[in-house]
Parts: C-alpha cells; structure tokens; sequence
C-alpha cells in the first residue's frame, strides 16, 4: 500500500526547498511545496480507494526502531476509518491552505523573496510532522509527530511560544506510564490489555493524556498560546490553529477511545474541561476587536465542543465537528486574511465596515462560514453542533445547557464580526481591493465544503464500525432548541450593531466590569506572568545561578585547586635533597608496612 | 656445644658491627667489618653452609673489604670532623621500633621448633650448590654473569681520567 | 644446657645487624661509612636466608645467598667508583653536601 508516501512526499518538499530553494524562483519554491501536498492528497484517495474493507485497518511494519529487554517498538503506520478521516482533512485543506499561501506571502507583510522558500519549506515539514502523527500505529509515533508539529509551529510563527512546556510535560508523563504499565506502545497491544488493567491506572493515564491534549488544542488551561500566536502569518494560523495541529489532541483522545471507556472518570473530567473552555473562551471573544483574536478565541471555544463530544462518550461527534469545524474555521481564516490583505494590513474591525461592496468574493465565502458556524441548519455545523449536544443532553443536562448558551454566544460572536468588517459604512483609511484568484479560488472551495460537507461526508455514521455503540436518542426537541440557539444569536447581533448601532457601546458602558474582565481575557495572561514565570525566573536567577552554579560548583572547582596547592606544599618537604631524609622515610615505611602485616596481614605461625 | 660457639661469635659480630657504626675513621670500620664477616663465617659453617662460609671469607671479606679499603686510602679519607645535621631525633626511635617489632615477630613466628646443631644440614656442599645452580637457577646464573660485565664497564668507565 | 641453637636466636641476630646497619646509613656522615653499612645489612639478611635454608632443608638459600653476594660485589664496584668521581667533582666525603636536588 505504501502509505509511506504520503507523509514522505511533503518531506521531500520540504528537503528540496529548505535545500536548494534559495536559488529558485518564485513559481518553483510553490510548485514544489504544493506539488508535494497535493500528490499527498491524491495518494490518500488512492490508498482508500485500495482499502477494500474499511473495517479491517491496515498496518505497515517499516522497521524496529527500539528493540531493548522486553521493549520492542517498531515504526509502524495505520490506517483504519478515524485515520482516513483525519488523512482527508490534513491533506485536503492543507493543500488549498498551500495554494492560498502563493498569494498572501507573495507581497503581504510577510518575509521578503529570501524567506518565502523558508515558509514554504516550513510548511512541508509541519505537514509531514502532522501525517507522521495521524498515520502512527503506536504512542511513540504520534508523540514523534506531535513534537514535531509543535516544533514546526515555533518556527512559523516565529519565537512566541514560551508557553509549550505544558504540552510536553503532559505527553511525557503519559508516555513514560504507559511504557511502565503496559511495556507497549503499540495501539493493538495497548487496546487489548487496557479491559484487564485496574481502573484508577486507566484513569491516572487518561487524565494525563488529557493534559496533554489541553496544550496542543488550547483548552484551559493551558490556551493562553494560542491568542498569541495569532501574529505569525494568517495562512499558518489558518493551517495550524484551525485545522490540523490543535486537532491533535482531540485525534489523540479518540484515537485513545478504548482507554477512556473504561474511565469514566476521566471522560467526565474532558467533558467539564471542554464546555468550561467553550463557555469561557466565546466570551472573552465576544469583546475583542482584533479580527484574527475573535477567531482565535472562537477556535478555542470550538475544540471545546469537540470535548464535549469526546467527553459524553461519542467520540464520532467529536470528530464530525472536528472535520467541520476545519472546513468553516479555516474558511473563516483565509477569509480575514484576504480582508487584511485587502486592507494593507489592517486588523482592528473598528476601522473596518462596508466592505461587501468592495470585496464581494471575500465576503459571500465568509458568509458561509458564518452560517455554518451558527449552525444554522442545513449547513455542516449544524449536524456536528447538534450530534454534540445531543450527546452532551444524554451525559449531563448541566452540560448541556451551558453547551446551548454558548452556542447562542458563538453565533453572536461571528455575527458581530461579520457586521462590523462587512456592514454599515467603511471608517477606514485604506483603499481596499479585492484578492487575487489564488486566494478566492480555496475559499469558495471551503465555502462549498462549509455549506454541503455535513451532509456529503456522514462521519457519524462512517466511524459507527470503530466506537462503541453510543445509544443516539434523536429527541427532535432539542434539534429545535440549538437551531433557535443559533438563529438567536444572529438575531441579537443584528440588534446590537446593525439596527441601534450605539447600543454595543451603551452595553459596554452599563456592564462595565463585565465587559471589562471579558475584555482583558480574565486578566490570565497576567495572573500566570506573576504565579509561574516570574517566580520561575527569579528563583532560577538566585537559586540556580548564584546560588548552584557560582557557589557550589565553582567552589568546588576552585577549593579543589587550593587544596591541590596545600597537599603539594607539604609533599614538597619530602624532596630535601638529602639522602638520609630519604632513608629516614624509607625506614618510616618499612616500620608501618611491618606494624600493618603484623596486625592486619597475619604473620602468625 | 654449639650454643656456645653460637654465643661467642654472634657476641663479636655485635659488638664489630657497633664498632662499625661508631668509629669515626672509616679504615677502623672497614676492618671491623671484615671481622663481622668473619664471624659471620663461622656461624654459616654451623647452618652447614660451607660452600657459602668458604665464598664469605675468599669473596666478601678477601675482595670487596680489601676493594673497600684501597678507595679508603685512595680518596686519604680522614677522621669525619663537620658536625652536620642530625637525624638521631626522627631515626633513634624509629629504628628501636624496627628493631623491636622484627624481634617480637620473630619470636612469635619461631618458637624455638626447629633447633641448629653442627652437622644438622649436609645440602650445602659444593656439589649440591653446583647442582643447583647448573639447573634450577642456570637463568641466573648466566644473568648475574652479565652483570658482572656491566659491572666492571661500569666502574671503568665512572673512574677514568678525563679525556681531553 | 640444651646443644642445639633455636633458630629464633639467628633471626634475632640477622634483625641486630639490619638494624645497625640502618643506624649506620642514617646516621654517619661519610659516604663510604654508609656504603659499609649497607654491606652491613646485606650481611645480615644473607644469615637470615641462610637460616632459613636450614629450616627448610632446602639448598635454594645458599643460592640466593650466592647471587646475593655477586650483586653486592658489582654494587660495591660501581658505588665506589661513583664515589670517587663525586669526591672528584666535588672535594668531599660528606653526604650532607650533595644535595644538588634540594627543593
């Protein structure tokens, strides 16, 4: 089947234009970099296509990458249906995001000719990393793959990750338990003794997976990256933060399904975590006013949705929205990019308005992103929306209710976004133009997917074959409840921004510690600046530094040296030249070896 | 009998040996050694030793001893005279020690089992040491000849006249 | 009166003459009284193997008693000619003053 082509060909992409891309134009550096994701792509059409049942996964053994004692960890890749689902989203919006780069970095405020091989080259190698980690067949693998994604976000977005410590403190815990619990990483071995282990081990692993899930999908609390790293270039946060590497986590957990079934307490913990982080995160973005922040934080919120699903035991849902959620989100990226684009770099919405005169291709792709993320039925979030909460009313009623309000929360959110940038009347200075075609063709691509993807791509019922039977109860009541949830919302933001258009600011002004803590975004940021970094700083400045370093060891060091002088100026007494010092010596020793063999050697009859 | 030949010439051996310690010109110390030598002599001819006691008198006493004294009257040594630095403080005590700890443990170790009378031993005539010697220990044998060599090499060519 | 000789009496005498003649080598200050005493010693230890021979009725101590003998023979040769080419150089009997290797 060589499913090792396809993450290998973007490796080569990557290899070829990190190499010898300083010396190629323009269209070749694209060329390469979206040749190589695009035959990706086709090759994972054609390896489903080869698949004949679609139950029975498929393993390649490529080589023993451990082999010691009883650890035997061997470079494995499958591929069964989650695997599929994952491939298709990696590889297809990656290859529409790559197309939609070409023109973004062409002149944006992006690198300069010098760097655009490095970009494209980055691009690869975070698509290679990616696959790695949805293709691995054992823990190892994916813990590969999810390094490196997170690696190849710190280079995209360029020096504002501090914060992943937390990520690879969660893996790494889950990773050395599991080797000591199951002396496997395989997924098949793991899977099969995990019925057999006792349930707090199963619990112990599970939260730890969770956290950390909670740092590469940006739940609480472990998110506060994710807002920041809204200043590296809009395709990669498009790529990365709405599409693939936050996926990450929730692919993890449901790739991790046998686990927690036998956890329940950790499902319920993922469940709390998940709506917690969707409540909290819609309304910190309700309020902000930078375009790529509203998204950033909506994404946030989203992934909690997907917890949620995970949480109440249906874990399908979860990936339903996740592939939903790709398409909509990633539009809606794109989408604000080529608004930015459009206005040279402008970001805060204040100065937008009007726009849907100007850039109508930009805003007719947007407005089917806005429709599906409000769930407005019968576009894709909807169904994914709807199959969550449907779950999460089966799980906890509280659960769900809260998973309705912010809904209704998500759906104000957008809409408020979508009236400032596009209504009313422009305030800005810029001359807005619209975007070239290599950037509009993807997004009406997304828009298409957005609009029909929940009903061309049935996930629920493509991944029934792999979970658990989760006993869906349509209750039509509740159907109702979230589309009138979303409508709402809509509703509301008209109110607020289009019909009484001081009426935002008057709110503001009425609940002003409200607004003012959503606003600040809970003050977070700050509160861990002064528990954890500074306190980490300076303890590592006194204690480590002058403390360890300059005193303990280079005391060592140095009393080492002094003594070392001490001992040889004693020792120097013994050369004095002088031949009967000498035999005096001798005769000392003699006198000691004799006392010693008489007491200790035993020079007895 | 025996004990009596025993005492008499290990009381000379002791007291030439001191004799040899304290005298100040070097002439009167080597003549004391040679009777300590003598002595000694004859305490191997009690061990049964005659093949030894015979190469201590011709060997030891009859060529090194007189080789000793023609340096002495080469180099006209005199009476020792300077009064240098003393170790008697460091040395006196260490050396009763040594020789009280090599007393103690001799007496422990050999509580009077085997007892030496003339005659006790017939192994050690010449025709036993030359059997010996030409088969068990030929390797040193032919070893200390070449020592010999290097010996008087040696000692040529340290005592020779400048070449100018 | 016992006619036999412990041997315990020839190991003391053997341990009386090393030690005089370490007292020699320590304690006189003309270098051919020192080299004396190291005859002196070498004699001791000679009896000593002697002795043991005997207790062993073996003849391997007369041996090394011989090679002991030639060694100090070549050593008594070579040692006196370095003592005359140090007197040559440098006047003197006194084994205080060659300490060209002080500190």
């Amino acid at each position: 089947m060589q499913l090792w082509l396809i993450p290998i060909l973007p490796l080569a992409g990557f290899l070829i234009n990190g190499l010898f891309g300083r010396k190629f134009s323009k269209g070749l550096v694209s060329a390469v970099a979206i040749g190589s994701v695009v035959l990706s792509f086709l090759w994972v059409l054609k390896t489903i296509a080869a698949m004949g049942d679609l139950n029975t996964p498929v393993v390649e053994h490529y080589f023993t990458w451990i082999q010691s004692g009883t650890i035997n960890v061997g470079c494995d890749f499958l591929v069964d249906r989650l695997t599929i689902v994952m491939l298709l989203v990696v590889t297809g919006i990656g290859s529409l995001i790559h197309v939609y780069s070409i023109g973004y970095m062409a002149h944006e405020h992006g690198p300069n000719f010098g760097g655009y091989y490095r970009f494209f080259a980055y691009l690869n190698l975070f698509m290679f990393f990616m696959l790695v980690l949805v293709l691995g067949a054992s823990y190892l693998l994916l813990f590969v793959g999810w390094e490196g994604v997170g690696l190849c976000s710190y280079l995209l977005i360029g020096f504002y990750f501090d914060k992943k410590f937390a990520t690879n403190a969660g893996n790494k815990a889950f990773i050395v338990n599991r080797i000591k619990n199951f002396g496997s990483l395989d997924f098949d071995k793991v899977f099969h003794q995990a019925a057999s282990a006792p349930e707090w081990v199963l619990t112990t692993i599970g939260l730890l997976l969770m956290v950390g899930a909670c740092g590469k999908s940006a739940q609480i609390p472990l998110y506060v990256w994710l807002p920041d790293a809204m200043a590296g270039p809009t395709p990669v946060s498009a790529l990365i933060h709405a599409a693939t590497m936050v996926t990450a986590g929730v692919y993890m957990t449901a790739r991790s399904w046998v686990i927690f079934t036998h956890a329940p307490g950790a499902m319920d913990v993922i469940a709390i975590i998940g709506v917690t982080t969707a409540l909290f995160a819609a309304t910190i973005g309700l309020v902000q006013n930078d375009i790529k922040k509203v998204f950033a934080y909506s994404t946030v919120s989203q992934l909690g949705y997907m917890f949620i699903g995970i949480g109440s035991g249906a874990f399908s849902t979860g990936i339903y929205h996740l592939m939903t959620h790709a398409f909509f989100k990633a539009l809606l990226f794109l989408g604000a990019g080529s608004v930015i684009h459009a206005l040279s770099g402008e970001q805060d919405m204040r100065n937008m308005g009007g726009l849907r005169k100007k850039i109508p291709i930009t805003f007719w792709t947007m407005a089917c992103a806005w429709v599906a993320i409000a769930g407005v039925p019968p576009f894709d979030g909807f169904y994914s929306k709807d199959a969550i909460l449907a779950a999460a009313y089966q799980h906890s009623h509280a659960i769900y209710w809260v998973g309705v309000f912010t809904a209704c929360l998500t759906a104000f959110y957008v809409s408020r976004a979508m009236f400032m940038t596009f209504f009313g009347s422009y305030r800005g200075q810029a001359h807005p133009h619209e975007s070239p075609a290599v950037m509009w063709v993807p997004l009406a691509v997304l828009a298409v997917l957005s609009l029909a993807g929940g009903w061309l791509f049935p996930i629920p019922e493509f991944l029934k074959a792999m979970f658990p039977a989760f006993e869906e109860a349509t209750n039509p009541l509740l159907t109702y409840i979230s589309v009138f949830a979303g409508l709402a919302g809509i509703g509301l933001a008209y109110l607020v921004y289009m019909v009484k258009p001081g009426m935002a600011d008057a709110l503001a002004q009425t609940f002003r510690a409200p607004y003012q803590l959503f606003y600040n975004k809970y003050f977070v940021d700050e509160l861990y600046d002064n528990t954890v970094v500074r306190p980490l700083v300076g303890g590592s400045r006194m204690v480590l530094w002058k403390g360890v370093d300059a005193g303990l060891i280079d005391g060592i060091v140095n009393g080492v040296g002094a003594r070392c002088r001490d001992v040889g100026s004693v020792l120097r007494l013994l050369q004095s030249g002088s031949i009967r010092s000498y035999a005096t010596w001798v005769l000392f020793g003699s006198v000691a070896l004799i006392l010693a063999m008489g007491l200790f050697g035993g020079l007895q009859r | 009998m025996d004990v009596i030949l025993f005492l008499i010439f290990a009381l000379i051996a002791v007291v030439c040996a001191i004799n040899v310690v304290v005298q100040t010109h070097p002439i009167s110390s080597a003549l004391s050694l040679v009777g300590v030598m003598g002595s000694l002599a004859v305490l191997y001819l009690l061990l049964g030793a005659e093949f030894i006691a015979a190469a201590q008198v011709i060997v030891y006493a009859g060529a090194i001893m007189v080789l000793f004294i023609f340096v002495i009257m080469l180099l006209n040594a005199g009476a020792e005279t300077k009064k240098g630095r003393s170790y008697l403080i460091p040395g006196a005590p260490l050396l009763i020690v040594l020789l009280g700890l090599l007393a103690y443990y001799v007496q422990r170790m050999f509580p009077g089992s085997t007892m030496v009378r003339f005659g006790g031993f017939q192994g050690g005539g010449p025709k036993d040491i030359g059997t010996a010697l030409f088969t068990t220990y030929l390797l040193p044998f032919e070893v200390t000849s070449i020592l010999i060599l290097v010996a008087i090499i040696g000692a040529i060519v340290l005592a020779r006249k400048e070449i100018e | 009166m016992m006619t036999a000789v412990p041997i315990s009496w020839f190991l003391t005498l053997s341990a009386i003459l090393f030690a005089l003649g370490v007292a020699g080598f320590l304690f006189r200050r003309n270098i051919i009284t020192v080299f004396m005493s190291i005859e002196l010693m070498l004699n001791a230890v000679n009896l000593s193997f002697v002795t043991f021979s005997y207790q062993h009725k073996d003849v391997s101590g007369h041996l090394f008693t011989f090679f002991v003998m030639v060694v100090a023979a070549a050593e008594a040769a070579v040692g006196l000619a370095i003592i005359l080419t140090v007197f040559k150089n440098r006047s003197t009997l006194n084994v205080d003053d060659v300490n060209s290797m002080k500190n």
